[in-house]
């Protein structure tokens, strides 16, 4: 049975706003679709990347799907249960995690916090013990439990808020934008780490990003939403595939030359020597490498990944 | 919806929350103990002030010092009480903004009992132990009967009740306007002020308007009539001294409901 099963799921919001053109005080009525009859189901143990540009009605669903806020339209169970009217007891067996915000007990110490929620989510000791000392040492926590959350850095305290969703053993984690704002070095640690858990747990994961490379990294499975509605579910190849989206080979030549010709590529931009070539992103790069260092004079290359802002407008400039 | 089991949890997962805050907070004890003091001596001013006027006059209202001492202690201990086991809930606007709301939401814990128990201050301690000695200190004279010593207890607990369904009703305005904090102040500590000298020195309208609009004349001003053994300078019924509990009751059913009403106004707003 689906872990989540969303159909034709929906929320409107109903904002005032003043009139524009017209002088007067009256404000009005408008309703906002952010999430306007969306359907997907999530198997346990899957990855999945909820992806969309900004507004496109993530969070929102996110909200719905931890039983923050109340749908207005369509049905939605999660571990068989509607999140919100069983809130309180669906909260056992979730975890979830907002990158933009912690929460830890900001003036505690990671490890009150860490036990003060055994406590609420009743977490047998032995195994609290067992997964605190486990992501302790995935995560490199040891020299940090002492530390208020405070002066903790983004990264440290991301690894906190991650160990917190996690102590209760959920069936499903939702991770709001995880990897924003971390260096590169912390980015691959989490991933790591979000790849371990779900592969020895079976945990399910369901991210949003703006990341394309946390996608690309841990996620089989894809769903696009755009204006509150569902524009793609399936592998992320598909995805680059459906967008015809593009990387870019960037060239860096010896010395200046004319646009470079070469098969399956083609030159979108030329300044000095340094040339930018597209080619498709369901393509291999390396017969474009080949073919250019083969017939050209080349001093550096590096290739460009399409960000999911790109693929995105490529695949609604196309349907 | 709310069953037994989890009225029966809200105790323990309130106690484990504030005890988490208190042994942060003892952590610094010097910083604790500079906060408590300090609590007790503004507070303990108001006293003094009232203490200083009678050195010029004998009676307030009608009403001599050890007397309003009674007033003052009373409605001292019953807000300091309610403060501190809930006085947090006053944060509920900034809980909304900054998003803490939605986190306390994904616990699995009663969303009253977290916002109640975040930042749990055991400092106010000072401030009660403050009214309570003028409690104590205007209690020396009275003729005790064991109606008496009853009615004082109920005055205490009807108090606590009567400022916590203050606290928490005018707190979940907040869930439509995130900064309407300064309004649930003016009831509250704005009552508690009013409630310190004997109503005698108001008008009439006013003294009504304490008995039936906002009823924060049933925290100390009836109960303490009937324990001084004094007739009601306005001519309300004696039985008065009695109602503090129903009408501690009636508001925090009023205070649930406005809660309930906040809480389903945010799940379904979302902001």
């Amino acid at each position: 049975m689906a872990l989540i099963d969303a159909t034709d799921l929906s929320r409107t919001f109903v904002v005032r706003r003043k009139d524009a053109g017209r002088r007067s005080l009256r404000r009005r009525r408008e309703e906002v679709h952010a999430v306007h009859g969306v359907t997907f189901s999530v198997e346990p143990g899957e990855m999945v990347g909820y992806i969309g540009p900004n507004g496109a009605g993530k969070s929102t669903t996110i909200k719905m799907l931890t039983g923050i806020l109340v749908p207005t339209g369509g049905r939605l169970t999660v571990a068989g249960v509607e999140p919100s009217r069983h809130r309180t007891e669906l909260a056992r067996r979730i975890g979830v995690v907002f990158g933009q915000r912690t929460t830890l007990w900001w003036d505690l110490p990671l490890r009150d916090s860490f036990e003060l929620l055994q406590k609420i989510y009743a977490i047998e000791p032995a195994r609290y013990r067992e997964n605190l000392d486990a992501f302790v040492t995935l995560l490199e926590l040891g020299d940090l439990l002492d530390t208020p959350v405070r002066q903790l850095s983004l990264g440290q305290r991301m690894r906190g808020d991650i160990t917190a969703a996690l102590l209760h053993d959920p069936e499903v984690l939702y991770l709001d934008e995880p990897t924003i704002g971390l260096d590169v070095v912390s980015k691959g640690r989490l991933r790591e780490f979000l790849r371990t858990l779900n592969a020895e747990r079976g945990t399910t994961l369901l991210l949003t990003t703006h990341d394309l490379q946390d996608i690309e990294a841990l996620c089989d499975r894809v769903i696009v939403i755009d204006h509150g509605t569902l524009a793609y579910d399936g592998t992320l190849a598909g995805l680059h595939g459906r967008g015809g989206s593009m990387r870019t080979l960037v060239v860096d030549l010896v010395d200046e030359a004319p646009a470079i010709s070469v098969p399956g590529a083609s030159v979108r931009r030329v300044e000095g020597p340094r040339q930018w070539l597209s080619f498709p992103a369901d393509a291999s790069a390396a017969p474009v490498v080949a073919a250019v260092a083969a017939s050209y004079a080349v001093a550096d290359l590096s290739i460009q990944e399409p960000d999911i802002e790109d693929v995105i407008r490529e695949l609604y400039s196309r349907s | 919806m709310a069953d037994a089991s989890v009225v029966r949890a809200a105790p323990r997962q309130y106690a484990w929350i504030a005890l988490m805050w208190i042994r942060a907070a003892l952590a610094y004890p010097a910083s604790f103990w500079t906060l408590t003091v300090a609590g007790a001596i503004i507070t303990g001013l108001d006293f003094v002030g009232i203490a200083i006027m009678f050195t010029t006059i004998d009676t307030l209202g009608d009403f001599g010092l050890r007397e309003i001492a009674l007033l003052y202690g009373a409605t001292g201990v019953a807000l300091g009480l309610a403060d501190m086991a809930i006085g947090s809930v006053e944060q509920i606007g900034h809980h909304v903004r900054t998003g803490s709301l939605d986190t306390m939401l994904t616990r699995p814990v009663p969303l009253l009992v977290q916002v109640c128990a975040d930042r749990f201050a055991l400092r106010r301690l000072g401030r009660i132990s403050q009214s309570a000695v003028v409690l104590a200190w205007a209690a020396v004279p009275i003729d005790w009967t064991p109606a008496r010593v009853a009615v004082t207890l109920m005055m205490l607990v009807a108090g606590l009740g009567i400022f916590f369904a203050f606290f928490v009703a005018f707190s979940c305005i907040q869930f439509w306007t995130a900064d309407a904090s300064e309004l649930a102040n003016a009831f509250t500590y704005g009552g508690n002020t009013m409630t310190q000298y004997p109503l005698t020195v108001f008008p009439r309208e006013v003294v009504l308007s304490l008995t039936f609009l906002l009823p924060v004349a049933f925290v100390n001003w009836y109960p303490s009539l009937y324990v001084l053994g004094r007739e009601d300078p306005f001519g309300m019924p004696s039985w008065f001294a009695f109602l503090s509990p129903a009408v501690a009751l009636a508001l925090l059913a009023l205070a649930a409901l406005a809660w309930r009403t906040g809480v389903r106004h945010y799940t379904s707003t979302g902001s």
